[in-house]
C-alpha cells in the first residue's frame, strides 16, 4: 500500500461506496432508476429490462468489453490514464446495460474519453456537455448518462451550465478531471491554477483567484459532492461507484495530474511524503482525522481547528464526526481550500436525495396525459374559434 | 331581441371589397384584445383577413407617450387578402399618441375615429404635440374625422355601477369595438360570447362590457357624425373549416404534428427571446401530445439539449431569434458534423446585434446559410404566411430527420405575431413522416474492428439520400461515439487524413444537394415566360401577391415565383429563371438571396430592398414591378 491514509480509509469501508448507513445502497439490476411514469418516451427498438438486453448487462462483462479499438493518444504518464482504467474497470460491476452507458464530454484532453470506451458516446463542444447530457437524459431516463470534462471546460467556458445542471439536478454523473491547466491548447492557466501561477500566457504570474470546484457545485446547490485522485485507484473507483449509485447529479471531482504542463500539481495530497498528513478522507459517522490518526478536525466555534491527537490535549472524541448529509458541515469541509494549516478533504462531502429533473420532466408530462387524455391533433387544430366555409 | 347591428340606421351603406382597420392606443388601452375581437367578429362574416400587431418593446411604456402606443392592424376583406394592409382606411385612436405615431399609416381621405378625452393639453405633450392642436389645425385635413369622448361616454355608460373609476376606464375599448363593428356591418354577438365566457366569474366587469359594447354600437347608429357605413360580403374562399391563426402559434402547432404524425418525441428547448417566445408558451401548452419543452439557461444550451435529445432519438428542435442563432453557431456545426436532426426556428428581427427585437426583417438569409466556422451546409425553410408557418415546421422535422441533418426555419416577427384566416388541414391530408432508427445490426452497417470484435459503422449512408443510421444509445450491439472532430468515412473514428476530410466535407454538402428531391416544384404566379418574374422568398409573399395581382389586373407582364424552399436552392428553380428576362428580386434586407441567385444562375437580378423594420407595401413593389418593365434610357 502506498500509503496508510488511503489504506486505512478504503480498509474500513467494506462498501466504499455506502458510508454507514449509506442511503442508496446499490438495488438488484434496474433498481437504480426508477421506472418512467406512464407515458415516459421509450427509445425505438428493443426495450428490455436493465440486465437483459442484447451485448449488455454489467454481469459476465470485463474490463475489455468497454475498451473500444482506437488508441489512446493522452501523453504517456498522463493521469488520464488511471481515470479511463478505473471507469472500464467499474462498469463491468454496475448493474447497467452496456448499450445504456453513454459518455458525454466536452473539449479539453478529457474531452477524448468517449472515444476510448466501447459505449455510446458524444465529444461535444467546449463547456456544453451537460447541455447534452440534459437533452439525452430527457429524450430516455432510462439512460445511465456520464459527463466527462475538465477545469477549463467545466469552470470556465461552461460553468454556466455546470450550476444549471446541479440546480436541476438532472441524474447524471459528472468526472471533473482537474489538473490546474490547459493542456490541450498547450499549458495556459486555468479557473482552477492558483494565484501567481506562471504559464505560456501569464509570464508574469496569473492574477486570478482560484475556483474550489466543490465549493460551486455546492453553492449550486449539487445533490452530490466528491472529491478523490487519480493516484488513488481503489479511492477513486470507490467514489465513481458512490457518485453512480446516487440518484441525481452527482459532481466527483478527480484531482489528476498533467505530467506535461502542470507536473506535480496535486503531489501534495496524492504523494507517499505528504499525503498522509495533507489529505484527509472523510467517511460518514467517522472522526475526520488524518496523519495515520495523529491529527484531526474539530471545530471551534464556526471555524475548523487542525488538533494535535498525540500530546494528550485532544483525543479522537473531540473531533468532528462526518455527516454527508449535513449541509453545513458539508459547506465548511467543502471550503477547506488554501488553508496550509488545514488537510485536503477527499470522500463524499455531500449527499441529499430529491428529486431528479428528467424524473420531474416525464411525472409532469405524464401527470398532463392522465389528465387530458392522449394528444388529438384533429382537436388540437380545430381548437379556439372556427369557421366553415361550405362547398 | 335585436342586435344593434342589425337595427335600421339613416346613414347609407355602402358595399366595399376590403378595407383596413388600425386600432391603436396605451399599451393599457386593450388595443390586442380590441383587436382580436374584430378580426373574430370578420371571420364570423366570411371574410378573409389578416392582421398584424405592432406593439413596443417597453412592456409597461409610461402611459401616453409615443413610445408605449401599441397597434392592432386588421385586413378583411371580400377579395383574396395577402397582407394586413399597405394603407388604413380607418385608424381608431385612443390617444393623441396613437394618432401622432399612425397618421402616416393612413389612406388619403381614410377615417380617423379620435377619443377626444386624450387630446388634452397633458396628452399632446406627452405625445410630443406640445404646440399643436392636431383636432383643429390642419394636420386631419384631407381625412374623415369623428370625434367621440370615448373615455366620457364610458363613463356615463357605467355610472350606475359599483365599479371603480379605473375599472370602468378599462372598458372603453368596448365601446370603440361596439361602435367600429357597427360602422363595418359586424355581429356583435361573437364578442358578446367572448365577454360572457371571458368575465364569467366575475359579473360586474361582464355586465360592465356588455354594457359598453352595446352603448358604442347605439351611440355609432345615432350619431350623424358616421356619413357612411361600410358592408364588406363574405369571400369566396375554398371551402373547409377555419380559424385564426400566428405565426408563433402555427410553428408550433407544426411541431406537435410532427411529433403526433411520427410517434416520436419532439424536444423543444428555447431559451425566452424576442419574437420567438410565443412558440415556448404555445407548445408547452400541449404536453399531452409526445413534446417535451425546456427552458435553457442560456441559447446554447438550448441547442446542446435538443441536438442531445436527437441523439437519444427524439427531434430536437430549438427556437429562437438571429442573436440566438449567432450563439447556437458552434452547436448547429457539431449537428453538421455529427449528422444528428436539429431543427432550429429562426423569428427573425432586425439587426445586427439587438437591433430591433419587435420589428421584422429578412437579415438571417446569409447567416443561415452560411452562417458556420467550416463548410457546414444544411437546408433553409422559409415559411410564406403565418398559417404557412404549420407547414414549414413539419416540413423541417421531415427533412431533418429524413436526411439526419439541421435544417434551419428562418421566419420573422411579421408571420410569428400575424395572423390569417387558416383552412385547418385534414390530419390524414399531412404528408407522411416515418422515419426509423437502425435498431439491428446488418452486414451493412458492421465491420469487424481492430480488435476483432464487430463494430457498427455509424457513417454508412444511404445510396439516395445520403442520410447515416440513427441508432440510439440504448440500443444493444450497435455502440458507437459521435463527436465534433472530423469522422471517418463510414466507421466515423476520428481521423485528421486529408483526402478523408476534402470527401467527407463534399459528402455532407452533397446530402444537403440532395434535400431538392423533397422539394415541390416552385409554385408560379402568372406565365412561366415574359419579360419579368418576381422572386421573394419567405415572409414577403403576400405583398408580392397582392403587388403582381394589381399590377396583372392593368395587364401589365409579370410574374410571381416564391421560394419557401430557399436553401439548397430548388432543382426547378434555374429553368424557369431562364425563361423571364429579368428577375426583380425583393427583400427585408441589404440584398441577401439575391446573391444566392447571382452566383447560382446567369440572369439580370434586380435588387428591391427595403431595411425599415416594416414589411412591404404592395404598393412599393407595384412601383418597382413597373421601373423594372420601363427600358431604361441608355
Amino acid at each position: 500500500m502506498a500509503d496508510a491514509s488511503a489504506s486505512s480509509n478504503t480498509n474500513n469501508t467494506k462498501k466504499p461506496a455506502g458510508p454507514p448507513g449509506a442511503k442508496k445502497p446499490a438495488g438488484p439490476p434496474g433498481s437504480k432508476k426508477p421506472a418512467g411514469p406512464p407515458g415516459a418516451k421509450k427509445p425505438d427498438g428493443p426495450t428490455l429490462p436493465p440486465g437483459y438486453g442484447g451485448d449488455g448487462g454489467g454481469c459476465g462483462l470485463s474490463r475489455k468489453d468497454f475498451s473500444s479499438d482506437q488508441d489512446v493518444r493522452w501523453c504517456p504518464g498522463c493521469g488520464d490514464y488511471a481515470i479511463l482504467a478505473t471507469v472500464q474497470r467499474l462498469l463491468p460491476e454496475l448493474d447497467v446495460p452496456k448499450e445504456n452507458t453513454v459518455f458525454i464530454s466536452g473539449i479539453g484532453c478529457a474531452g477524448r474519453f468517449p472515444y476510448y470506451m466501447d459505449t455510446y458516446g458524444m465529444h461535444t463542444i467546449h463547456g456544453r456537455a451537460p447541455t447534452f447530457a440534459t437533452g439525452l437524459k430527457c429524450a430516455n431516463p432510462e439512460l445511465d448518462v456520464w459527463i466527462v470534462t475538465g477545469d477549463g471546460d467545466a469552470l470556465s467556458i461552461g460553468g454556466n451550465h455546470l450550476i444549471h445542471l446541479c440546480r436541476r439536478n438532472l441524474d447524471t454523473q459528472v468526472l471533473l478531471f482537474n489538473n490546474k491547466i490547459y493542456g490541450l491548447t498547450k499549458g495556459q492557466y486555468s479557473p482552477t491554477s492558483e494565484e501567481g501561477k506562471v504559464t505560456k500566457s501569464t509570464p508574469h504570474g496569473s492574477i486570478d483567484a482560484p475556483f474550489n470546484p466543490v465549493a460551486v457545485a455546492l453553492g449550486a446547490d449539487a445533490s452530490f459532492v466528491a472529491r478523490t485522485m487519480d493516484r488513488d485507484p481503489k479511492h477513486m473507483k470507490a467514489m465513481m461507484k458512490a457518485s453512480h449509485d446516487h440518484a441525481g447529479t452527482a459532481f466527483l471531482e478527480i484531482y489528476q495530474n498533467c505530467n506535461i504542463f502542470n507536473d506535480g500539481a496535486f503531489f501534495e495530497f496524492t504523494e507517499r511524503g505528504t499525503k498522509a498528513s495533507r489529505a484527509l478522507f472523510v467517511e460518514d459517522g467517522e472522526p475526520l482525522t488524518y496523519a495515520n490518526g495523529e491529527r484531526g478536525l474539530r471545530l471551534d466555534g464556526l471555524s475548523l481547528e487542525a488538533i494535535d491527537l498525540t500530546e494528550g490535549r485532544w483525543s479522537v472524541d473531540d473531533c468532528l464526526v462526518y455527516d454527508s448529509s449535513n449541509r453545513e458541515m458539508a459547506h465548511l469541509i467543502g471550503r477547506i481550500f488554501d488553508q496550509p494549516d488545514l488537510p485536503r478533504p477527499f470522500g463524499v462531502l455531500y449527499q441529499t436525495e430529491r428529486p431528479t429533473y428528467e424524473q420531474q420532466l416525464h411525472d409532469q408530462l405524464g401527470a398532463v396525459r392522465a389528465e387530458r387524455g392522449d394528444g388529438d391533433l384533429e382537436a388540437l387544430l380545430h381548437s379556439g374559434e372556427t369557421w366553415t366555409i361550405d362547398a | 331581441m335585436t342586435s344593434p347591428s342589425d337595427a335600421a340606421s339613416d346613414a347609407p351603406t355602402r358595399s366595399i371589397p376590403d378595407a383596413t382597420v388600425l386600432f391603436a392606443g396605451d399599451s393599457g388601452d386593450g388595443m390586442q384584445l380590441t383587436g382580436a375581437q374584430f378580426t373574430l367578429a370578420s371571420a364570423y362574416a366570411r371574410n378573409d383577413l389578416a392582421t398584424l400587431p405592432d406593439y413596443p418593446a417597453e412592456i409597461r411604456a409610461p402611459a401616453g407617450t409615443t413610445y408605449g402606443v401599441s397597434g392592432f392592424q386588421l385586413h378583411f376583406g371580400a377579395v383574396d387578402i395577402h397582407t394586413p394592409g399597405d394603407r388604413v382606411d380607418l385608424l381608431v385612436a385612443m390617444n393623441a399618441a396613437a394618432l401622432k405615431v399612425h397618421l402616416d399609416r393612413m389612406r388619403p381621405g381614410g377615417t380617423v375615429l379620435v377619443n377626444t378625452d386624450a387630446f388634452a393639453p397633458r396628452d399632446l405633450e406627452l405625445a410630443d404635440w406640445s404646440d399643436a392642436d392636431p383636432l383643429h389645425d390642419d394636420t386631419l385635413d384631407g381625412y374623415e374625422v369623428i370625434e367621440v369622448a370615448l373615455t366620457t361616454l364610458t363613463r356615463e355608460a357605467l355610472s350606475d355601477t359599483d365599479l371603480s373609476k379605473k375599472q370602468v376606464d378599462r372598458s372603453k375599448n368596448m365601446f370603440a369595438l361596439g361602435l367600429t363593428l357597427w360602422m363595418y356591418s359586424r355581429p356583435l354577438d361573437p364578442a358578446r360570447d367572448w365577454i360572457r365566457n371571458k368575465f364569467s366569474d366575475r359579473p360586474a366587469i361582464r355586465d360592465a362590457n356588455l354594457t359598453v359594447l352595446k352603448k358604442g354600437a347605439h351611440y355609432a347608429e345615432t350619431i350623424e357624425a358616421i356619413g357612411t357605413r361600410y358592408q364588406v360580403d363574405p369571400a369566396a374562399m375554398k371551402p373547409g373549416t377555419y380559424r385564426a391563426v400566428r405565426g408563433a402559434e402555427a410553428t408550433a402547432l407544426g411541431l406537435v404534428a410532427a411529433a403526433h404524425q411520427s410517434g416520436r418525441s419532439v424536444f423543444y428547448g428555447s431559451y425566452p427571446i424576442t419574437p420567438a417566445s410565443d412558440i415556448l408558451h404555445e407548445i408547452s401548452k400541449h404536453k399531452n401530445f409526445d413534446v417535451a419543452t425546456f427552458q435553457a439557461e442560456d441559447e446554447i444550451a438550448a441547442v446542446g439539449a435538443a441536438l442531445g435529445a436527437s441523439f437519444g432519438g427524439s427531434i430536437g428542435v430549438c427556437g429562437t431569434s438571429g442573436p440566438g442563432v449567432a450563439l447556437k453557431t458552434e452547436a448547429i456545426g457539431l449537428g453538421v458534423m455529427t449528422e444528428l436532426p436539429l431543427v432550429i426556428v429562426n423569428m427573425q428581427r432586425g439587426g445586427p446585434s439587438t437591433g430591433l427585437p419587435t420589428k421584422p426583417e429578412q437579415g438571417d438569409l446569409m447567416q443561415a446559410v452560411y452562417g458556420r466556422n467550416g463548410e457546414a451546409p444544411l437546408p433553409v425553410l422559409a415559411p410564406a404566411s403565418p398559417g404557412d408557418c404549420f407547414y414549414m415546421a413539419y416540413e423541417a422535422c421531415r427533412i431533418a430527420t429524413t436526411y439526419m441533418t439541421p435544417v434551419m426555419l428562418l421566419a420573422d416577427g411579421y408571420l410569428g405575431n400575424g395572423s390569417e384566416a387558416w383552412r385547418i388541414p385534414a390530419v390524414d391530408d399531412l404528408p407522411p413522416f416515418t422515419v426509423e432508427n437502425t435498431t439491428e445490426p446488418t452486414d451493412r452497417n458492421m465491420m469487424t474492428d481492430d480488435d476483432g470484435n464487430p463494430q457498427f459503422l455509424p457513417y454508412v449512408r444511404d445510396d439516395d439520400t445520403l442520410a447515416r443510421p440513427w441508432a440510439v444509445p440504448g440500443t444493444p450491439e450497435l455502440e458507437h461515439r459521435l463527436g465534433g472532430l472530423e469522422k471517418e468515412h463510414e466507421t466515423g473514428n476520428v481521423s485528421y487524413d486529408p483526402e478523408n476530410h476534402e470527401r467527407m466535407v463534399k459528402l455532407r454538402a452533397e446530402k444537403v444537394q440532395r434535400v431538392t428531391q423533397s422539394m415541390p416544384p416552385v409554385p408560379v404566379r402568372g406565365p412561366r415566360q415574359g419579360s419579368l418574374l418576381v422572386l421573394g422568398w419567405g415572409s414577403t409573399k403576400g405583398a408580392i401577391d397582392e403587388a403582381v395581382e394589381r399590377c396583372r389586373a392593368e395587364d401589365t407582364p409579370v410574374s410571381a415565383a416564391h421560394l419557401r424552399y430557399v436553401w439548397p436552392l430548388p432543382a426547378d428553380l434555374g429553368a424557369l429563371i431562364d425563361g423571364f428576362d429579368r428577375v426583380l428580386v425583393p427583400e427585408l434586407n441589404n440584398g441577401q438571396l439575391i446573391r444566392l441567385l447571382r452566383n447560382a444562375y446567369d440572369a439580370e437580378f434586380v435588387p428591391l430592398n427595403k431595411i425599415q423594420g416594416r414589411p412591404f407595401r404592395a404598393a412599393e413593389i407595384c412601383t418597382a414591378i413597373r421601373d423594372a418593365l420601363t427600358p431604361v434610357a441608355s
